[in-house]
């Protein structure tokens, strides 16, 4: 007790001292987290060196803080303790958390000018969905992106079907797939036709099936979900159908980690993975692929996902004005460019796209239209209060039925039941 | 009056030595089960809204949870599967390792080589072995037996048990080590008269060996019994706990609740639960201890 | 042993011991095989495959790893020393001195046996918050300092020094503590080689609190460092990470191949048995 009054104590000196040393420059302090390989860190890294670079009125300070997972918690933790960043990539889905836990400022308040509305308007709605509640937005996008569709051409080849057309429908996909399943002599499949993984977050793919069904698993208040809806059922019904009653997919949960293995290794020839993987694919995929969106069943659909900037409580009015302007820099065009090029992120307004650049990088590689593309008919990503533990509700559920445990019907409905125990004191 | 005072002095050097470590065992174990045991009362505090005494609820909602349940059996389960399999295969590698066989030092270095290897790294090799179609054991089994691709950690029958064998293979080294430093020091004498005496094997080691080994059994069983409880770190990268929960433990549970879904307070009323089954053993084990080992 | 040189029993058992020994070796197997071949052969072991150093490379530059391996370092080192210090002391107290509380004190001692602080990970989590500790190194090994396993360990052995040897050391002029360091140490050292070892195993391969506890890259242990490294969303890199368990691992697996047979003694002499 002693030791924090007195950690208090120096601290407070510490903080005098810097006000006014910096009575000129903002400090900034911001999270990021990294969840795909290649050189998002570096980029970020240089991307807020040339922004302090360019304003030496911003002392900015970037902090690499893990995974998204250790990122929430470490804001939550730091912000507990009276020392939050100004500024954080979070996960879309953490909105309802950080509103629960009293931790973020809505950007409307900074965003008062007409050009400000404008700009705000000039996200994809798609990502904007995850970002608003309430009338007021609380995330502005920034490292976003959907899942989609890899198949094998040389497989498609092989199976007799044309290599550059992709299944467009749920029917076509079975029907592929039904091609695409090689069994050996024994009755032993080698290849199956199609892959979705669902170990971990199964939610978020079995999202795109739900989607395309015309269903929505949560409202945007983040306190009522969908699961026991009649085309949430159908989705899931059919998510085990392709193992049980077509075999085209392999029995039991399918691992999300050795995907693009599998993928690689021929044992799939269809996966539903995310666009993060696209550089991944390009590097050691030793045969042709092509990328397309989800098939459809009453509509195409997807689930957004990826992370936001938000603006934490505990700033000055200065730090956050100064972090609201980075904001704006680091999504216009030519820095999203850069930040699109090196990871496989989603750039998240349609001005970006518009660049000469990015029309001739998207020239020489196509596949990274086919997320943007999609945008149009995705979906925000589950995303309710207590969000972790209602969505890991809905992925027990998933995995019961997968795995034969409970027919679909009931496990929703259960997860369903469990949901609104807790949602309800929130409406 | 001498006497006294040496005696007073002797209280005072004693407690002083002790103090240190007292200090740090009250504030990083004692005080923290007990506050553990306060706050499983309290509701979890959000945002503005504070901790507020909830009497018995958290303990009435562990009692209604199904997946307490389950991962309470799956905890039981795995330390029935792992504690008898890990110390059986370590005294028969340390009956191996003692004997003058061909290749002895690298019998002992393969049987060791886990207790290096830290098991979240090791986790995803495992993975590899486990998946279906191109991973090992699948290559294995198609390639030698032409048999169909199994998903051991993607169905609930298997993932728990496939959990076990990882842990198994983690801990058996380790303990032989312990069983081997018991063989090198029991005397030749006792086994050599009894082969005069025209004993198998078998016998002597039932006879002789095993009964000479009980101190060590008794010892690595309470390290085993510790770590069938510890012993979560593959999971994160092997299953996450599922297929819906098949293979989560109960200290997987806790950090799930208090770590992923901000649950101080129910993590808390299970933490208490584990304390209480802790405890249980505990009593057990210094009973038995008691008996074979005299610690006074 | 007056047995034949051969016989079907010997062979059985031999065979059976390879058998096993070379199922307990093929992780390490297969993380040497992906570590120094291209991540095409992850799942295809033909002796054509080309040797690379590749994976070596790109583990290196993908994350701290020296960063880590210093952390891990400094944190067992830093547990070892405190657990010798603190856990002297307190066997040294319960075998030498009579005071009050003795027997209480012991049992609370005992306790944490089986109650080890990986259990309360949620209330030292608010502790180390308390001390604003939360990311530093220290606050990894701090629960772990006060063992009551190496308490109970170092009673033990002490108990068995003849008081004799106590009582000498006492007569010519030695203070409790120089009977400590002359008498109970030297002859306990079998004890702490074992101790050690159990310890340092544990702290390298402990990997959930530090993984609650520390947030950036200048307090994450090899563990934590390693999850971090392997859990990225794009699909398990087998190649890359097992070079880096490789990398981080290295140096113990070596230290054992050396060591391993005065490790052994110890642990005979350590009479723990």
């Amino acid at each position: 007790m002693l030791k924090s009054t007195l950690m208090k104590a120096v601290a407070t000196t510490a903080l005098c001292f810097s006000t006014w040393a910096s009575a000129q420059a903002v400090d900034l302090q911001f999270y990021f987290p990294v969840a795909v390989g290649g050189k998002a860190a570096d980029t970020i890294q240089e991307l807020t060196s040339e922004y302090a670079a360019a304003h030496p009125d911003v002392n900015i300070d970037a902090v690499y803080t893990g995974s998204y997972q250790d990122t929430v918690a470490k804001v939550i933790t730091a912000s507990r303790g009276g020392n939050p960043p100004q500024l954080s990539v979070i996960l879309s889905t953490d909105t309802f958390t950080l509103i629960d836990e009293d931790l973020v400022v809505p950007f409307d308040d900074y965003l008062t000018s007409e050009e400000d509305k404008k700009w705000l308007d000039g996200f994809y709605p798609a990502f904007m969905e995850n970002s608003q509640t309430g009338g007021k937005t609380y995330g502005i996008p920034f490292q976003r992106s959907t899942p989609v569709m890899y198949w094998n051409k040389e497989a498609f080849k092989e199976a007799g079907l044309d290599p550059e057309v992709a299944p467009q429908t749920w029917d076509e996909m079975v029907e592929f797939g039904k091609k695409l399943t090689k069994k050996d002599d024994s009755g032993n499949v080698t290849q199956w036709g199609v892959r979705i993984p669902s170990s971990g977050f199964p939610y978020w793919l079995f999202q795109g099936l739900a989607i395309e069904n015309g269903a929505i698993l949560a409202n945007s208040d983040g306190n009522k979900t969908n699961f026991d809806d009649p085309k949430v059922v159908e989705a899931l019904e059919f998510m085990v159908d392709l193992s049980t009653k077509y075999e085209v997919m392999a029995p039991g949960i399918i691992e999300w980690g050795s995907t693009p293995k599998a993928f690689f290794e021929r044992e799939s020839a269809i996966v539903w993975t995310s666009t993060g993987n696209l550089t991944n694919m390009r590097d050691n995929a030793p045969f042709d692929f092509g990328v397309a969106m989800f098939p459809e069943k009453i509509q195409r659909g997807a689930p957004t996902g990826g992370g936001n900037f938000y603006l934490l409580k505990g700033a000055s009015e200065e730090q956050t004005q100064a972090a609201v302007e980075f904001v704006k820099w680091i999504t216009a065009p030519q820095q999203s460019m850069k930040w699109t090029k090196a990871t496989g992120y989603v750039a998240p307004r349609p001005e970006t796209w518009e660049t000469a650049e990015m029309k001739e990088y998207a020239a020489g590689f196509p596949q990274v239209l086919v997320a943007r593309d999609q945008l149009e008919f995705a979906k925000a990503e589950l995303s309710t209060y207590q969000n972790q533990r209602v969505t890991s509700l809905l992925n027990d559920a998933l995995a019961a039925a997968i795995t034969g445990k409970s027919d679909a019907a009931t496990a929703l409905e259960k997860a369903q039941a469990d949901a609104d125990a807790i949602l309800s004191e929130y409406r | 009056m001498m006497r006294r005072m040496a005696l007073k002095r002797e209280w005072i050097h004693g407690w002083l030595l002790l103090l240190p470590a007292m200090v740090f065992l009250f504030a990083f174990t004692h005080i923290p089960a007990i506050t553990t045991f306060i706050n499983s009362f309290y509701s979890t505090p959000r945002g503005k809204r504070a901790a507020k005494f909830i009497g018995t609820a958290n303990y009435e909602r562990m009692f209604d949870d199904p997946v307490f349940w389950q991962v309470l059996w799956n905890n039981i389960w795995f330390a029935v599967g792992t504690i008898p399999l890990s110390i059986g295969l370590a005294i028969v590698m340390a009956l191996w390792v003692n004997e003058k066989m061909i290749g002895r030092s690298f019998l002992r270095m393969a049987f060791f080589t886990p207790t290096v290897l830290p098991l979240i790294a090791v986790a995803n090799i495992w993975m590899f072995f486990y998946t279906p179609g191109f991973g090992l054991f699948d290559q294995l089994r198609s390639g030698l037996f032409g048999l169909p691709s199994t998903n051991y950690l993607g169905s609930p029958d298997t993932a728990l048990n496939a959990i076990i064998v990882v842990t198994v293979w983690k801990e058996a080294g380790f303990f032989m080590i312990f069983y081997l430093a018991a063989l090198q020091a029991m005397p030749v004498s006792l086994k050599e008269a009894a082969q005069i005496e025209g004993a198998n094997r078998w016998t002597i080691f039932w006879r002789i060996t095993f009964p000479m080994l009980m101190p060590t059994t008794l010892f690595v069983t309470v390290n085993a019994v510790i770590n069938s409880f510890r012993l979560v770190d593959h999971i994160f990268i092997l299953t996450d706990g599922g297929p819906d929960n098949a293979s989560a433990l109960l200290l997987f549970y806790i950090y799930e609740t208090a770590f992923r879904f901000w649950e101080t307070g129910y993590g808390a009323t299970l933490t208490v639960a584990l304390l209480a089954l802790l405890s249980l053993l505990a009593i057990g084990q210094f009973f038995f201890f008691d008996k074979k080992v005299h610690y006074k | 042993m007056n047995r034949p040189a051969f016989s079907v029993d010997r062979l059985l058992n031999t065979s059976a011991a390879w058998l096993l020994a070379l199922l307990w070796f093929l992780p390490l197997c297969y993380a040497v095989w992906t570590a120094f071949h291209p991540a095409a052969f992850e799942a295809h072991f033909v002796l054509t495959a080309p040797l690379t150093l590749e994976n070596f490379e790109e583990a290196w530059a993908a994350a701290p790893f020296a960063r880590y391996f210093f952390n891990t370092f400094l944190l067992v080192t830093l547990i070892l020393i405190c657990q010798f210090v603190l856990c002297t002391l307190a066997a040294y107290a319960f075998v030498r001195f009579d005071f009050p509380g003795r027997t209480i004190l012991f049992t609370l001692v005992l306790l944490q046996l089986l109650v080890m602080p990986d259990i309360l990970m949620v209330e030292n989590y608010k502790t180390m918050r308390l001390l604003d500790l939360v990311d530093t190194i220290p606050a990894i090994a701090l629960p772990y300092i006060a063992s009551g396993f190496g308490i109970f360990l170092l009673r033990q052995t002490f108990m068995t020094i003849p008081k004799e040897l106590d009582e000498a050391a006492r007569i010519e002029g030695a203070s409790f503590m120089g009977v400590l360091s002359k008498v109970y140490i030297p002859l306990a050292k079998p004890t702490y080689l074992a101790y050690g070892l159990v310890s340092v195993s544990h702290h390298w391969n402990n990997f959930l609190w530090p993984l609650i506890v520390t947030n950036s890259e200048d307090t994450r242990p090899v563990t934590v460092g390693l999850s971090i490294f392997s859990a990225i969303d794009s699909g398990v890199e087998w190649s890359v990470i097992n070079a880096a368990t490789l990398m981080t691992s290295g140096p113990l697996l070596i230290g054992f191949l050396l060591f391993q047979r005065q490790f052994v003694q110890s642990f005979m002499r350590a009479g723990i048995k």
